[in-house]
Parts: C-alpha cells; structure tokens; sequence
C-alpha cells in the first residue's frame, strides 16, 4: 500500500481541515475573502475535473472548456430564460455538458497524441463560435447578463446563518457542490475504473492486449470529466452574473491546463492547489500591474523548467527528502 | 440567380484570404513536419511581424520603398528572435510529454503578447499600401486591389520556393532526414540541433513577413495572435500536419470555404470552418495529404 509507514503528516486529513476553515470564511472574512473563495472552489472543481483526463488518463485535452461553457449556458439559459429552480438547473448543466462529452468523446478518443488535441480543440472552437453567433438562444457577442441567483432563503433559516448576504450563501452552496464532487472524483479515481484508466494511460497497447476495451474507458472518462467541468461552469455563470462566449475561447482551455500542471498532475489534490494558487496570484499581481498574462507565462516558464512535477509535485519531493534524511523509509 | 461576377468576387476573396493564411500556416507545418513541435507562439511571431513592421514604417522617412524595408525587417526581426528562443528554451524540451512543448509555446503566447501591450499600446495601429501597389485591376466585372494580386501570387512563390529547397538541395535532405528519422541522422553525424534551429529560424521567418504583409489589409490588434493561430491550426490541421503541400491546398480549400460559407450561412461562416476542421479529423485525422503517423 502505498501509505504503508508514511509519516503522520501524510495521514492527516488535510483536505477535511481545509474544508472546514473554508466553510468557516463567511463568518470570519470578509466580503472579498468569500469572494476570491467561491472562484478558488469554481476553478478547483474545474481543474480537477480536467486532471480526470491530464493526469489520470493522460488525455491531454486542449477543449476542456467547451463543457465548462456548455454547462454555464444551459444552467444559465435554464434559470435566466425559463425561470428553473437551481436545484434542477445543475443537474440539467451537468447532463448536457456530459451529453456534448459524450458525442464529441466519440470522435476524439479515436484519435491519439496531438491529433486527440487539436480535436478537442475544433470541438470546443465549435462550441465557441455556435455561443458567440447564435442570439437568440446565447445572446451572442452580448452574453447573457443577469443570470439570477438561486432561491436560498431557506439558508436564512438556520440559525446562525441569519446574517449572512446572498453571496456568502452561495459561496457556501458552492462549496458543498464542489466538495462532493471532488469526492465523487476522488471516489471514481481511486475505483477499478480508476486504476484501469491509469494502466491505460501508463501503456494503452499493453492495456488493450490484456483485453481492456481502451476507446470505450477513454470515451466514459471524457463524459465524466466533461459532466463535471459543466458542474464548475454552471457555479461560475451565477457566480459571475452571467453567461458570456469568452468563457468558451480556447485560451480559456490552456488556463486551467496551467492551474492542474502548477499544481501537479500527478496527486489528486494538484489541481486544487494550482487554481488556489493562480487565484490568489492573480488578485495579488493584477493590484501592481495590468500585465498578468505576462506574469502568468513567467511562471509557466519556470514550472515547466524548473518544477515539471508542481506545486505538489516539489513539496513531496522536499518532504521525501527530508523523510530519507530521518532514516524513514519512503514509499513511492 | 446569381451573377458571375459576384461569384468570381467570392472566389478571388477566398483566395487572396488562402494565400495569406498559406503564408502563415506553411512555417507552422514546417516546425510541426521537421520537429513535431505545435507551436502555438507562431501566431505571435506574426502579430510581432506586424508590430515591427509598423514601427520601420514610422521611423523611416516616408520613400516609396520603405514598405519592402519594414517588411524584411520584421522578417529578419522575428526570424532572429525564433532563432533564440529556440536555442535557449526550446531545445530542453524536446526530450519531454508533448504537452510540455505545447505549454511552453503557450507561454510565449502570454509573454509576447503582453510585451507587444507594453511597447504598442492597445490601440488600433495601420500601415498604408505601397503606392507601387495601391491601384486595382478589372476583372470580369469585378475589381480586385493590386495588393491582393501580390499576396496571391506570393503564396505559390513560397510554395514552391520551399518546395524545390526541401527536395532539390543537400540542405532539403537533411531537412527531410531530420523529419524521418531524428536519431539516426545524429549517429551519421549530421549536426540535428543546428538544422531544428535553422527549421524555428525559416518558420519564424515566414510568420514575420506574413505579419508584415497583413498590415496595409488588415489593422494591427492585441488579440490578433490568438486568432489567427487557430485559423493556421485549421489549414495545417485540414491538409495534413506535416506535410507541405497539404498546407497550399488546405488554404486554399479553407479560404473558399470561408468564402462561399458566408453565402450559405450569413453568420455561421466561422463555424463552417471549424465543422470542416472536425469532419476531416474523424475521417482522416492525418489530413488530406498527410500520412498516418505513429
């Protein structure tokens, strides 16, 4: 097993204090704070969501965002047009992002390499240019401004949660959205399927010869992985005020590929770590300057030179270290 | 019923827009053919191409001539700092994931096109014509601008430049040589390292002059580098990744595509495109003239 006789700070449950202190920002933050937590949580989701193909699968897939916008389009259009319940609208997002998945995957998982790519890549420029394009339906180049918040009157409640302003409510719905799906990640991740997905992506010409149908994992990876970046996309239409077809641009897709690589494609929690840490870079770096993209492809540089493994990736190599400096053996 | 002419005007703008895009396109499927490297900053070499041209053209006095200065000074600009970037960068990833190279190129996209924010502002800049070229031409009941002419008939000059220098020169070969078989030309003891740079160096160079010559069409933008880099990913991604000719006629089936797609579907054209990009992906995902790679 791999944490056999790892040391206690490998064994805590991290992610549950993390959980816990995050839920705890409304009450002891302030107004940014829950602000920059609620799209730290949006981007978290939505890169680990991509690492499902990256790092587990090793698909590397340049239209991710097409099912990030899907999902904010059909949330957005459900609740703003048609006046839905959020607790429909989700559900519905997710599905119709896995349903576009689901088609284009067919395609894309025949393909292999940079080939895989450029065909996620056409998928997802489709998708843009159908948004951007289509009025009636998307709002075209306009967008579509004003997509309400949920009905979470029934938050105020609870006692305790009296005070809290409607963004701090959604901050915490958001929240809870994320974390189980994350865990539903996790979940899948660490399933059969999910160590079958990681042989597939360590060899496919192995997997395939021990009778693992490759196309067939790959393809219900991508829907999966599609379903939840439609998660993400749907939070962050109401989180930002609307449904615009920027969301849906390619450069968008290389973003979040950035968040995942920063923080290490090879640890679940990577991702998480790498939208926290752009996030927060990014509010602190756009206060100094306007030149963020330039900071941005900066860092990249130095990730892909410097620190191929991440954020992750360098603290478990330090820690390693340190490990092996204590006579401690070290799994790997 | 349509007229003639109207169709002929269709055609001869998709093809001054095919032309332009080969211009483009034909460095990227150079680098991808010869290196297997995708290189997402090519667009930014063109907007760069663009800037410097425009900035020769404001510090030269104003001679008739001094459109060809700027041109080929943001040719040899971008050429150079291709050459460096290779040299200094890109050579250590080369070993690595695909996906290593593609964000690499990525992060040039981010770079340069903040620098070029820094030093040009973010205003709409333009460059004029050269008066050699700023009349029209008659042409069965359309007029077609002289400067269109020019950017038509240098497209298949370069391809066939490029064409006779790849199969009829020593240099060709080993250009050809290094695309098969990268190893074993390095154990026959030919200097790979030096003709990759001499590979980003050309491409990076035809990005440059196609940036330049875009200029008296087109105005000069922030943004400009990530658009067209896809619409080059479609052209390259349509005739083949790899393989030359496959990009001359990509272009050309991409610009009238774009063309007569405006006719059938007023607001959908970009889409068409893309649609076509992904009909031949599925069917033929190495592209009409490419072949199948491992």
């Amino acid at each position: 097993m791999r944490w056999r006789g790892t040391p206690w700070y490998s064994r805590f449950p991290w992610m549950l204090v993390v959980f816990v202190a995050a839920f705890m920002v409304p009450w002891l933050g302030s107004r940014y704070d829950t602000f920059l937590g609620t799209q730290i949580a949006i981007d978290a989701l939505f890169a680990v969501s991509l690492n499902l193909l990256l790092g587990t699968t090793g698909l590397v897939s340049f239209g991710h965002v097409a099912y990030f916008g899907i999902g904010a389009y059909v949330c957005g259009i459900l609740m703003k047009t048609y006046g839905m319940p959020f607790a429909l609208a989700l559900p519905a997002a997710a599905l119709g992002a896995a349903a576009f998945a689901l088609v284009f995957g067919f395609f894309c998982v025949r393909l292999t390499k940079i080939y895989f790519a450029m065909l996620t890549l056409a998928f997802s420029q489709i998708v843009w240019a159908v948004c951007f394009k289509w009025n009636d339906v998307t709002g075209g180049d306009q967008g579509l401004p004003d997509v309400p918040y949920p009905a979470l009157d029934w938050m105020s409640a609870i006692p305790g949660f009296d005070n809290l302003r409607i963004a701090d409510q959604f901050y915490l719905l958001t929240l809870v959205v994320v974390v189980l799906s994350l865990a539903a990640i996790r979940r899948i991740v660490a399933s059969p399927f999910g160590r079958m997905l990681t042989a597939i992506r360590e060899n496919p010409e192995r997997a395939a010869f021990i009778g693992v149908d490759v196309r067939t994992y790959e393809l219900a990876v991508f829907v999966l992985a599609g379903g939840f970046a439609g998660i993400a996309g749907a939070l962050f239409g109401i989180f930002n005020r609307g449904v615009f077809a920027d969301y849906v641009y390619w450069p968008k897709s290389a973003e979040v590929m950035i968040m995942t690589i920063l923080g290490g494609i090879e640890y679940f929690w990577g991702p998480v770590v790498g939208a926290a840490t752009l996030v927060l870079l990014n509010q602190q770096i756009t206060s100094y300057t306007e030149y963020w993209p330039f900071v941005l492809g900066v860092i990249l540089l130095v990730l892909l030179f410097v620190f191929p493994g991440g954020i992750v990736g360098g603290i478990a190599a330090g820690l390693a270290r340190f490990g092996n400096r204590n006579g401690r053996r070290v799994s790997a | 019923m349509v007229e003639a002419s109207f169709l002929f005007g269709q055609f001869l703008g998709g093809l001054t827009t095919a032309m332009f895009l080969f211009l483009i396109a034909s460095g990227l499927s150079l680098v991808f053919g010869v290196m297997r490297v995708l290189n997402f900053a090519h667009g930014s070499f063109y907007m760069l191409g663009a800037y410097i041209a425009w900035q020769v053209v404001q510090w030269v006095a104003p001679t008739p001539h001094r459109f060809w200065l700027a041109a080929l000074a943001a040719a040899v600009g971008v050429a150079l700092l291709g050459a460096i970037i290779e040299r200094l960068l890109l050579r250590h990833l080369y070993g690595r994931e695909e996906l290593y190279q593609l964000l690499f190129t990525y992060a040039l996209v981010l770079i340069l096109g903040d620098a070029a924010k820094a030093v040009w502002g973010t205003g709409q800049l333009s460059v004029s014509r050269p008066p050699i070229l700023s009349g029209g031409l008659e042409l069965f009941g359309t007029t077609l601008p002289t400067y269109n002419l020019f950017i038509m008939l240098i497209g298949p000059a370069i391809a066939v430049a490029v064409w006779l220098v790849l199969t009829r020169s020593a240099a060709g070969r080993m250009v050809r040589a290094a695309a098969l078989d990268r190893e074993m030309l390095g154990a026959l003891g030919a200097n790979v390292g030096a003709i990759y740079t001499g590979m980003f160096c050309v491409s990076s160079f035809l990005a440059g002059l196609s940036g330049a010559l875009v200029t008296p069409i087109e105005s000069i933008v922030p943004g400009m580098d990530v658009e067209i880099i896809v619409e080059a990913f479609i052209v390259v991604v349509i005739g083949g990744l790899g393989s030359f000719w496959g990009t001359f006629w990509g272009s050309v089936i991409y610009g009238q595509v774009l063309s007569f797609g405006i006719l059938v579907f007023p607001s959908f054209s970009i889409f068409s495109v893309f649609a076509l990009m992904a009909v031949i992906l599925i069917i033929r995902p190495w592209g009409l003239f490419g072949r199948p790679i491992r």
